[in-house]
């Protein structure tokens, strides 16, 4: 055991390296600026690069350069950031080039401020750059769980040739916890034959491209698109459960929210009302499946997130209309208190499911 | 008999679908001759724009990147960084470089970044059907400049190499011109250098090509010629803007 305390920035950037990240390309934004200054020391220290681009414009096109390249390559930024970078991560969909974006997410709209939100739920889910296309989204809940969750990002990222997102808040990126390093991991990269790289280096021609401008041909990727979306929905859909035996008031709730959710449903099973909590680690793939199955014996959901409801749709979507879903949120770059969330649990609790 | 002359092996045998008259199949040819010539059509890695010229991915016959518009150096740089002895360029329109692209183009110089970009100034945006480029002369018709560019309304012409000339980054830049064959073969050997300079390791390099579009100039091919000749050269002026200290290329 080889515990450290270290913040949430800095064990993204450490997790990327120990995932065998060598190239960073980003542009500063508060509040992920510890990410950047861990990564620019690190990754000189294991032969890598980090690159301080112009924009964020720049940064997620230099990634889609290094990504083409064959490297392991990421970025990270929040809301404005990541607002900046969606037409690159529309191309690096398009293109199928792996790559790890990193957004510790803000409050907004416009330049909002620096405290933590999880308002960005629909832009990393549904789309957020033009055209068809999915992120595999994944979303911590823990310094040690950043950590860890960036070798799997690359790992995903790699396996089916796709952009993936890993997002926390602004909270989980300043915050410290010990963190468990782990022994060196022998970390496997594929063969990538696809990238560009040179004629000498591969058989014939590689071509990296989003365009075709054939409506046949398009057609054809988005399909070849879609059948790897479908498998990605199948086989990644990541959730992890808490007190959920018995549980008829059922909470859903990711990242930061998850941990005080946790609090809320023991404070609230001490009282005698049966809550449970669903917390999604994959938030595209979203854990439907696994929420569909709780929908028979819940009497209600309580989506709690830091937005208007915005994962509440896909809540509503997994539940498919058999038992009513609310929503508790705080705004801003406000964090719900413990207390609220359980004042709403005992509401839904008295006021049965017909609120 | 002899072939003294054919199809340089860098560029595939296809079909451009440019308009007659546009010089864009010259500057490719110039391009794909050089790589030849330095023998690294096994290690360069092109970049292609958005705009007429987003099918140089498919005639040249090497790796080639789709880039989003004007990220191009951007792109490059990504490549470059990763494979640092690979020979790495773009290819962009002005529409592309100089006005979408104009913050990805100066920081590559002002990082002084081992890549090529070889830029077509044809003074006019072709593919979406011709209207104002950020080159486009005071006065030039075009679709979104009906009544000629107006400096009132939409400023002046913006002139790259010019910009490019006091960034110490910038190791090699050019301006010339494909509209006869003397400059052809003047542009030609601007490309070799602005390569030999990249290969050499010397910095940023960036050969402005002066470039017809007859189709959204309304002109002839022949006219077309004589157009750029007698109203781009004088606000382009043709020559070397930087070069690298004698002797190191």
């Amino acid at each position: 055991m080889n515990k450290i305390l270290m913040k949430g920035n800095e064990a993204i950037g450490e997790g990327a390296v120990r995932a065998g990240c060598r190239y960073f390309f980003g542009y500063p934004i508060t509040p992920q600026s510890e990410l950047t200054h861990y990564l620019a020391k690190r990754l000189p220290e294991v032969g890598g690069l980090f690159l301080q681009a112009e924009s964020e414009v720049a940064s997620i096109n230099m990634v889609y350069g290094a990504a083409a390249a064959g490297a392991r390559v990421m970025t990270s930024s929040s809301g404005p950031g990541i607002s900046l970078m969606q037409e690159g991560l529309s191309y690096l969909a398009g293109a199928e080039l792996p790559s790890v974006v990193v957004n510790l997410m803000r409050g907004g709209p416009g330049l909002g401020n620096i405290a933590p939100s999880q308002s960005d739920y629909f832009q990393a889910v549904k789309g957020g750059g033009h055209g068809d296309y999915h992120m595999i989204v994944l979303a911590p809940n823990s310094v040690q769980e950043m950590l860890d969750t960036m070798r799997k990002a690359f790992d995903l990222a790699d396996k089916y040739r796709n952009p993936v997102m890993v997002m926390a808040d602004g909270v989980m990126g300043q915050m410290m916890e010990p963190v468990d390093l782990g022994g060196d991991i022998k970390v496997e990269i594929p063969p990538k034959s696809w990238a560009t790289t040179g004629m000498a280096h591969h058989a014939g021609k590689n071509l990296i491209n989003s365009c075709l401008v054939i409506p046949e041909e398009m057609e054809e990727l988005n399909l070849r698109l879609e059948k790897k979306y479908r498998e990605i929905s199948q086989k990644e859909q990541v959730c992890d459960e808490y007190m959920l035996e018995g549980a008829d008031i059922v909470l859903v709730a990711f990242g930061l929210v998850s941990r005080i959710c946790m609090s809320a449903v023991e404070k609230a099973r001490a009282m005698g009302i049966k809550a449970g909590l669903i917390r999604p680690v994959s938030l595209w793939p979203f854990p439907a499946d696994f929420i569909g199955k709780t929908a028979d014996k819940t009497r209600a959901y309580l989506a709690v997130e830091m937005n208007m409801g915005q994962m509440i749709e896909d809540v509503r979507l997994a539940v498919c209309g058999k038992a009513p879903v609310f929503h508790y949120g705080r705004l801003g770059g406000m964090v719900p208190d413990l207390r609220d969330v359980l004042k709403e649990i005992i509401k839904l609790h008295e006021g049965g499911a017909g609120r | 008999m002899k072939k003294v002359f054919t199809r340089p092996r860098s560029l595939k045998d296809v079909p451009f679908h440019y308009c007659p008259g546009c010089t864009h199949g010259v500057a490719h040819r110039l391009v794909a001759e050089v790589i030849d010539e330095l023998g690294i059509q096994d290690n360069v890695i092109g970049n292609a724009p958005v705009g007429c010229a987003v099918f140089t991915m498919d005639y040249f016959d090497f790796d080639m990147i789709s880039a989003a518009h004007g990220r191009a150096p951007a792109v490059a740089t990504g490549v470059k960084r990763v494979l640092p002895d690979r020979v790495v360029f773009t290819y962009q329109g002005d529409g592309d470089l100089a006005a979408i692209g104009t913050g990805e183009f100066i920081h590559a110089a002002v990082r002084g970044e081992k890549i090529t970009c070889i830029f077509i100034n044809n003074a006019v945006y072709g593919m979406t059907g011709g209207q104002m480029a950020p080159t486009t002369l005071l006065g030039q018709k075009t679709k979104t400049t009906p009544y000629g560019r107006d400096s009132e309304v939409n400023g002046y012409p913006i002139k790259v190499c010019e910009m490019l000339t006091p960034l110490d980054g910038a190791a090699y830049v050019a301006r010339v011109a494909v509209h006869s064959p003397k400059a052809i073969i003047q542009a030609k050997k601007a490309l070799k250098k602005a390569f030999q300079v990249q290969i050499n390791g010397l910095g940023f390099s960036l050969v402005e090509i002066l470039s017809t579009c007859p189709t959204n100039w309304g002109l002839t091919p022949l006219e077309a010629v004589k157009w750029l000749d007698e109203n781009m050269i004088p606000y382009f002026p043709l020559g070397e803007y930087k070069v690298p200290p004698a002797g190191v290329i």
